[in-house]
């Protein structure tokens, strides 16, 4: 498939909560190979924009469209090649780094060859895949679900702030995975305040709009 | 197809083992219940059969109730919900699978226990196969029945009042026909009326449930 092939877009998403419009006319076209940072101030909607990216939420007007397609009529389709990790990791508590990993793995679709294991020691976990996860710090338990993107097969990578309570290490060895997934032909949409290490990212800017309506 | 049910069914069932002591809440109050009963009204075995079905059935009912609101709750919190919402595999078998969990962690035992505690009221020995039948049925569509609540008031601060008030209204069958199941049988009539219904509204529950549960949960997730 040719780079310049549009697989993902927006189409004028709008969305409106409580009567105030939270964004208007947002529109991404994405082909393969590219990065998508999602900024703006706290409050202007990134989770909100992500959520709908990733058809937890639906927007108010506007779609999203999968190789032209609108994702309401191939939504199967869609979530088999999205990969979504939102604002809340996704955890379970009580259970260990391995267990989360493995019911997660069973409920999507993907066919990696890499153990649970092997996905755990190679984010960082070596040593802390059968304790359970609330006896983790805030950086270990986001490299806990981080480690799902070792494993998924999906060229879609939405990730909300993924780089909150992650060390520097930590923040440049997900560069790489990133940098990797879009090298071997995957999309990614983040948001995050932080600057990346990355060259070639293409930003949109969400404004404060409901200040200013 | 099958994947996701058994996912999120031994997710479940091992977060369940891991709350060991949450999730013998319902049995103890139960049991609480059934022991003050005969001290509040009277230890009498012959009053106290009287009014056994109707004691059983409904602290069965309450006991449920108490344990359906965090169906959903912690996998909200977690985000864990979202990941199940977006996820290719049937949200239909998922929820069923969560339904059967706490089926299984609530409804059985009390089912199981209900022999030993039908002896405590001095249940007559024709109440004995009844109860049990008409609370192995009864306590699954109270399960299914409580989900669709659980799933609408998930996303709520303070959803626990909201919640009795909307499945309240559904359970009253249950408990009709549960309770009548168990009185006819200790007064001596044939019980397979009662429990024929007690089926059908378990088949009919079986089927509709988990839609009408799937349908709220995106409802409050898009809120």
């Amino acid at each position: 498939m040719s780079p310049q092939t549009v697989i993902f877009s927006l189409d004028s998403l709008a969305f409106e909560r409580d009567d105030k419009l939270l964004f208007a006319n947002i529109n991404l076209a994405m082909s393969s190979g590219e990065i998508v940072q999602v900024e703006g101030p706290n409050g202007c909607g990134k989770t909100t924009l992500l959520r709908i990216i990733s058809t937890a939420l639906s927007p108010t007007s506007g779609e999203l469209r999968w190789h032209g397609q609108p994702v309401t009529r191939c939504r199967l389709e869609y979530l088999q090649n999205l990969f979504f990790l939102g604002h809340q990791p996704g955890l379970k508590q009580s259970l260990s780094p391995e267990e989360n990993l493995h019911w997660w793995r069973r409920m999507n679709t993907n066919d990696s060859q890499l153990g649970n294991r092997e996905v755990l020691a190679s984010i960082g976990l070596c040593g802390y895949e059968d304790v359970p996860c609330y006896t983790l710090s805030a950086g270990q338990q986001r490299r806990a679900a981080l480690a799902r993107l070792l494993i998924t097969k999906a060229p879609l990578w939405v990730l909300d702030e993924p780089f909150t309570a992650i060390d520097k290490q930590g923040v440049a060895q997900l560069e790489q995975l990133l940098m990797g997934h879009v090298a071997r032909g995957g999309m990614v949409v983040l948001s995050t305040h932080q600057d990346l290490g990355i060259d070639a990212v293409r930003r949109i800017s969400l404004p404060l709009m409901a200040e200013v309506s | 197809m099958g994947q996701g049910f058994s996912a999120i069914f031994y997710r479940d069932l091992l977060l369940a083992f891991r709350h060991r002591g949450e999730i013998a809440n319902p049995v103890i109050f139960f049991f609480i219940v059934v022991t003050l009963v005969p001290l509040g009204l009277t230890p009498e075995a012959s009053r106290l059969a009287q009014i056994a079905p109707g004691i059983l059935w409904v602290m069965a009912l309450l006991a449920s109730l108490l344990s359906v609101e965090g169906l959903f709750q912690s996998d909200y919190r977690d985000g864990t919900l979202e990941q199940l919402l977006i996820s290719p595999q049937p949200l239909y078998l998922m929820v069923l699978a969560k339904v059967l969990v706490h089926w299984l962690i609530t409804g059985l035992p009390l089912t199981l226990l209900a022999p030993l505690l039908g002896m405590m009221l001095s249940l007559p020995k024709a109440g004995y196969l009844p109860l049990v039948l008409s609370l192995f049925m009864g306590t699954a569509v109270l399960s299914l029945i409580g989900a669709i609540g659980a799933a609408l008031t998930v996303a709520l601060r303070k959803g626990g009042l909201l919640l009795s008030l909307i499945v309240m209204p559904l359970y009253m069958p249950v408990l009709i026909f549960g309770a009548n199941t168990v009185q006819r049988a200790v007064d001596g009539f044939p019980v397979a009326g009662p429990m024929a219904i007690m089926g059908a509204l378990l088949a009919v529950s079986l089927l509709i449930s988990p839609f009408a549960t799937v349908g709220a949960l995106r409802v409050s997730m898009h809120g």
